[in-house]
């Protein structure tokens, strides 16, 4: 393999680590521009989607599994993101570092209930015949570069709901009182729109995205009940990075940190990549505290 | 509050450090080190009072400033033990030729119990200028120090070589010439750890009545009216910061005496939040609430994560979420709701402006 398709090998890693980024990122940063909370227990959702898949597995069998997995991933996060806000995390409003701990105990809880439920190790999918070869580049420029079909596919899946939402939040209704709630609730709430309704709905969307982000990693890696843990404080860095609230901002910032990352690792290692990504973190922070795609906003008290 | 309070808060607390002093003639062995065990993290937990109670910092990343108090005396320790081997048994095995340079002061206990105290305090002091100056704050800070915990602990694990790897830093043998093992050294180590903890707990209450603890406490409450009324809320916040990580850092130290080992299990992301929660459970800006639920809640733990280890993480899951959706009344508040007891203004006070 020549130098540079080893070099857009690594890139290529680097997006397609970005792509499951960007679908947990995507629900925290949508409920933490609107209520203000950091739900500890996403990275479980993404689990949750994850195992879901394999239940699908379980019953689907053909081509047509991936869809199938993924539809019933998202409905079902959406469905477990629902209830707890409903059960939960409403009653803790005003009060992030509550919500922060409570969300943290819910997260232990599923994860003990997946372990009881599927076992300690991992459940393994494996992708139809369809998804299972690798684009090979045998001449030009990146000779020797080899892509597994099924990261492409999954990066479809994360571009899709990049899109999806951006969709939702700019051209319906739902994301004309989303924007209205972010930018201020008490005024919204003013002019008739049901603010609770909107969080809810919205929570429920941003669990659903962790859900399909769930099961399409399901496609790529076995399933186990740490496996929320695993991406949920890289999400965390993204929502700081990309700043409250910001589709964007959200987006970038999750390529950003996929592609810092997965470069950092080829030269030194995986925990020295964890290390620079923070220092990344904590400096741009001195820079821009607000976060790449900063809400505007008079308020004094982010409340 | 009225002198009959005063004096029966003095007495209360007289009457848990005459208990805790003379713990070791009634205790037996076993006890006694999960005992003192406890009360090396009940300092921990001291210092989350200091930074989330009355600094408002939630800081999820203690088991850094934890890790860094016991790794700091671990180090020491496993020099001391070495004999006449020139390298401590894990460097051998990675094929490591010397000692590396920074390993070399920590055979000075002096050194060693320095580090202890100012390892953390440089890493926290630093943390907050960075994050405090440009007013990152809430679940930010939160975040940050989280992925900080993480970073820590994978850093810990890679570099097996220089750190002991997954496992740590265990076999102690003495510490400053004295065999660990022996009951008079266990015996010493509780008392110490009382003290310490007793130290800090009234250096706290000293500490909250002072300028420096109740601009402390009104930045917590409101950050922009400090502000406005020309204070600068940065250096008190950095204090707090700085305050909590050292208490781990000492907190550490002892822990890793009691138990015998340090290893990046005991510093990362789970643990660090767990030094959290006792807090919250036993009131976040009550001292010796704090100390009490840390004590009780791993006794607990430990009971039933041995008898049923399954049953634990739901029992911890619960607890996260009763802690932060109910407020539970303080051991003022219960003494004060004492049959004979007439309830006084101040209690109704306190309960309004949870």
């Amino acid at each position: 393999m020549g130098e540079s398709g080893l070099l857009a090998g690594q890139l290529f890693n680097g997006v397609s680590v970005a792509s499951i980024l960007v679908m947990t990122a995507l629900g925290l940063a949508l409920s933490f521009g609107l209520m203000r909370v950091i739900n500890m227990a996403h990275g479980e959702l993404l689990m949750a989607g994850g195992y879901l898949a394999y239940l699908t597995h379980q019953v689907v069998r053909g081509p047509g599994f991936p869809v199938a997995a993924l539809l019933v991933g998202f409905a079902g996060a959406a469905l477990m993101g629902a209830a707890l806000e409903a059960l939960l995390i409403r009653h803790l409003y005003g009060r992030p570092l509550d919500t922060l701990l409570a969300t943290w105990g819910v997260s232990l809880v599923l994860q003990q209930v997946a372990r009881d439920l599927f076992g300690p190790t991992g459940v393994e999918v494996t992708a139809p015949p369809w998804l299972a070869g690798a684009l090979v580049v045998h001449s030009g420029p990146v000779a020797g570069l080899s892509i597994p079909v099924v990261r492409v596919f999954v990066l479809g899946v994360a571009a899709l709901s990049l899109l999806g939402v951006g969709v939702v939040l700019t051209r319906t209704r739902l994301g004309l009182y989303f924007r209205a709630v972010n930018q201020d609730r008490a005024v919204a709430a003013t002019l008739g729109v049901s603010t609770r309704a909107v969080d809810l709905t919205v929570f429920a969307l941003g669990s659903g995205v962790a859900g399909l982000g769930g099961a399409a990693l399901a496609l790529i890696a076995p399933v186990t009940p740490t496996v929320g843990q695993s991406y949920i404080v890289d999400s965390f860095l993204v929502v700081i990075l990309g700043g409250m609230g910001s589709l964007v901002g959200t987006a970038g910032a999750a390529t950003l940190l996929g592609l810092l990352s997965s470069t950092v690792q080829t030269f030194t290692s995986v925990s020295f990549a964890k290390v620079i990504l923070l220092v990344v973190v904590v400096w741009f922070l001195q820079v821009r505290p607000r976060g790449l795609v900063a809400a505007r906003s008079r308020a004094l008290e982010e409340a | 509050m009225a002198i009959r309070d005063r004096w029966a808060a003095l007495l209360l607390w007289g009457a848990v450090l005459a208990a805790g002093l003379a713990a070791p003639s009634f205790l037996s062995g076993y006890a006694l080190s999960l005992l003192g065990r406890f009360l090396a993290l009940g300092l921990v937990t001291v210092g989350v009072v200091w930074t989330w109670g009355y600094g408002g910092i939630l800081s999820l990343g203690q088991g850094v400033f934890f890790g860094l108090g016991g790794y700091a005396l671990a180090m020491h320790l496993k020099l001391e033990s070495l004999g006449s081997d020139p390298l401590p048994d894990f460097m051998v095995w990675n094929g490591l030729a010397h000692l590396p340079w920074w390993w070399a002061p920590f055979r000075s206990p002096g050194f060693a119990l320095a580090m202890v105290v100012v390892l953390p305090g440089v890493a926290a002091a630093l943390l907050g200028v960075l994050l405090f100056r440009r007013r990152v704050s809430g679940v930010y800070v939160s975040l940050i120090t989280q992925a900080l915990a993480l970073a820590f602990s994978l850093l810990l694990i890679s570099q097996q070589g220089l750190t002991g790897g997954f496992n740590g830093l265990t076999n102690f043998s003495t510490l400053f010439g004295l065999p660990l093992a022996s009951s008079a050294a266990q015996r010493t180590l509780y008392w110490v750890t009382v003290l310490c903890l007793a130290g800090a707990l009234a250096g706290s209450h000293r500490l909250l009545t002072t300028g420096v603890g109740r601009l402390l406490v009104a930045i917590r409450d409101s950050e922009n009216r400090i502000r406005f009324l020309g204070y600068d809320p940065v250096p008190s916040k950095v204090f707090a910061f700085t305050l909590g990580a050292v208490l781990a850092g000492i907190g550490g130290a002892l822990f890793t005496l009691h138990v015998g080992v340090i290893s990046p299990a005991m510093v990362g992301v789970v643990p660090s939040i767990e030094m959290v929660i006792w807090a919250a459970a036993g009131g976040r800006d009550r001292l010796l609430g704090a100390v009490a639920a840390t004590v009780a809640g791993n006794l607990v733990k430990d009971w039933v994560s041995s008898a049923v280890p399954e049953l634990w993480l739901y029992v911890m899951g619960g607890l996260f979420v009763a802690v932060a959706t109910v407020r539970w009344p303080s051991v003022r508040e219960i003494a004060l709701r004492w049959p004979g007891h007439v309830p006084r203004a101040v209690l109704g006070e306190e309960v309004a402006d949870a």
